[in-house]
């Protein structure tokens, strides 16, 4: 449940990165651990985003919980069939389920966060 | 400082099961097994069966047993009848309630009271306290297994494994008897808003009665159900929840309980202060239905007219209705249609009152199919089912 090709951060959220543009979503791991989500606050578009900050609210039925995006840069676009679906960040949260597009301002940052493998030691260490 | 959870017969079932266990009312109790939506949904649509055996059940018995649950209890338990279970609130001298209960008649002389986790101690020293001769009041909940068989196919799945007809328990009923070979106590009550069982047994056999609700549960879509199911269950059902709707502070009045305190019996703790509080609330319980997508979870500020007026006292997802809901304490003047704001994260959300319960079942379609072919004559269950209203 980790696919290779994307780049996670260390709060298990994963971007996909196209040339200038990073498509961001949370992780197979974290949509377990929150559990049905139900309600997701997006970032309005145009909104500048620091990497690591938090980005919005997803909530689940039973709590509410900061999300954070792993880039910086600019909200170009919000996955507009979340707000009627957010089920669809736990079926498919690589997919269907992401959160936002964002318009990297330095795509140096990319090096400061996990590849497939990494993540994957990562969840091997916070399991234990 | 961390006291230890108590863990019901069942703990172990539920760990095997990749139950998420969390601490509730000083337990730790399977939040969900899977998925919270999906157990809710089983409920609603089939059947679900959940370990609540962290509830607290006292018993009182003696010759001095009915007076004293007259005087601790603001139900009239002098109108109930051997078989029967009667909702009740017991209050303090203020009105406030301590807990709400269900009193199981076993006989005249001997009563189960059903209370709640977290309140058990107190409700037990508090019983005590008030008990004079002729009553003994005994806690037997860490003998006691309970689980909850609760959706519309749970008379079927009771008529598989029952050495009785569960299609002549009626609502709010209880009889002793066998299921799948134990011995248990099951009434037809449960906290779901669904038809269902609840089914008393001792601890020592619950694993194996768990076992074997589900296997026979299976064909008709039986699936486990965790606290977190039953939050959204009740909430739909606008069932209310202990430490939640009610607290010490907030009388049977406010939280619209009324039909279960009857002021016109004898004396009993509470009644001077709730027949003065009786015409002239100045705050009530009251459904919200958010307009604007947003959960409103308990503790958030609801505002009536640009006004801070009340407070969320549970809210969230409802499944079944695809809506965010809540029960609030608001002002007694507002009305369904009024629209109150709730404010989530800094932001005011716009609500509408709206009347509970907010989910009702269609008693049309319980009628179940295999209790009919076993030959019940007497199908008037439906319509007693939840003729007291709430639990």
């Amino acid at each position: 449940m980790i696919p290779g090709g994307l780049l996670y951060s260390s709060n298990h959220e994963w971007v996909k990165v196209d040339g200038k543009t990073g498509r961001v979503g949370i992780t197979h791991y974290a949509q377990e651990a929150l559990g049905s989500v139900v309600f997701i606050d997006l970032p309005e578009e145009g909104a500048r985003v620091a990497a690591g900050e938090n980005m919005g609210v997803i909530e689940s039925v039973k709590a509410a919980s900061d999300y954070y995006t792993p880039v910086s840069g600019t909200v170009i676009a919000v996955n507009g069939d979340l707000p009627d679906a957010p089920e669809l960040i736990n079926e498919d949260p690589y997919g269907r389920g992401w959160i936002a597009e964002i318009e990297l301002d330095n795509p140096a940052e990319q090096e400061t966060l996990l590849d497939a493998e990494g993540y994957k030691e990562l969840l091997a260490g916070e399991k234990k | 400082m961390a006291e230890e959870l108590k863990k019901t017969p069942l703990y172990d079932a539920h760990l095997a099961a990749g139950a998420r266990m969390v601490p509730f009312g000083g337990w730790a109790m399977p939040l969900q097994y899977r998925d919270i939506l999906e157990e809710h949904r089983a409920v609603r649509g089939r059947a679900g069966l959940f370990d609540v055996s962290h509830m607290g059940e006292i018993m009182v018995r003696g010759s001095g047993a009915l007076k004293l649950l007259q005087y601790i209890l603001t139900n009239d338990i002098t109108a109930m009848v051997d078989g029967q279970v009667m909702y009740s609130l017991m209050c303090n001298a203020n009105g406030g309630v301590l807990d709400d209960i269900l009193v199981y008649r076993l006989e005249k002389e001997r009563y189960l009271l059903v209370v709640n986790a977290a309140n058990k101690d107190r409700v037990l020293t508090w019983i005590m306290d008030q008990s004079g001769d002729g009553a003994a009041v005994e806690d037997i909940t860490d003998q006691t297994a309970l689980l909850a068989l609760q959706g519309p196919r749970s008379a079927e799945i009771m008529t598989a494994l029952a050495g009785f007809n569960p299609g002549l328990v009626g609502g709010f009923r209880f009889v002793r008897g066998g299921v799948a070979g134990i011995g248990c106590l099951v009434s037809r009550t449960g906290y779901t808003g669904e038809d269902g069982f609840e089914i008393f047994l001792y601890a020592g056999d619950a694993v194996s009665m768990w076992q074997k609700l589900l296997a026979a549960g299976e064909p008709h879509g039986l699936a486990p159900a965790g606290l977190g199911a039953r939050d959204t269950l009740r909430l739909e059902a606008s069932l209310l929840l202990y430490g939640h709707e009610l607290t010490e502070e907030i009388t049977p009045l406010e939280a619209g309980l009324g039909r279960f305190v009857k002021l016109e019996k004898n004396s009993f703790i509470g009644r001077e202060a709730l027949f003065k509080q009786r015409g002239h609330l100045s705050r009530r319980l009251a459904g919200l239905t958010m307009l604007e997508r947003g959960v409103p979870r308990a503790g958030y500020t609801v505002s009536v007219g640009g006004k801070v007026s009340g407070w969320v006292t549970s809210g969230g997802y409802a499944p079944t209705l695809d809506a965010y809901l809540a029960m609030a304490y608001l002002p007694d003047m507002v009305r369904p249609g009024d629209r109150a704001e709730v404010l989530i994260r800094g932001k005011e959300r716009q609500a509408v009152v709206t009347p509970m319960p907010f989910y009702k079942r269609d008693r049309r379609k319980m009628v179940p199919a295999a209790v009919a072919e076993a030959g019940a004559d007497n199908m008037g269950f439906p319509a007693q089912l939840n003729k007291e209203g709430m639990i």
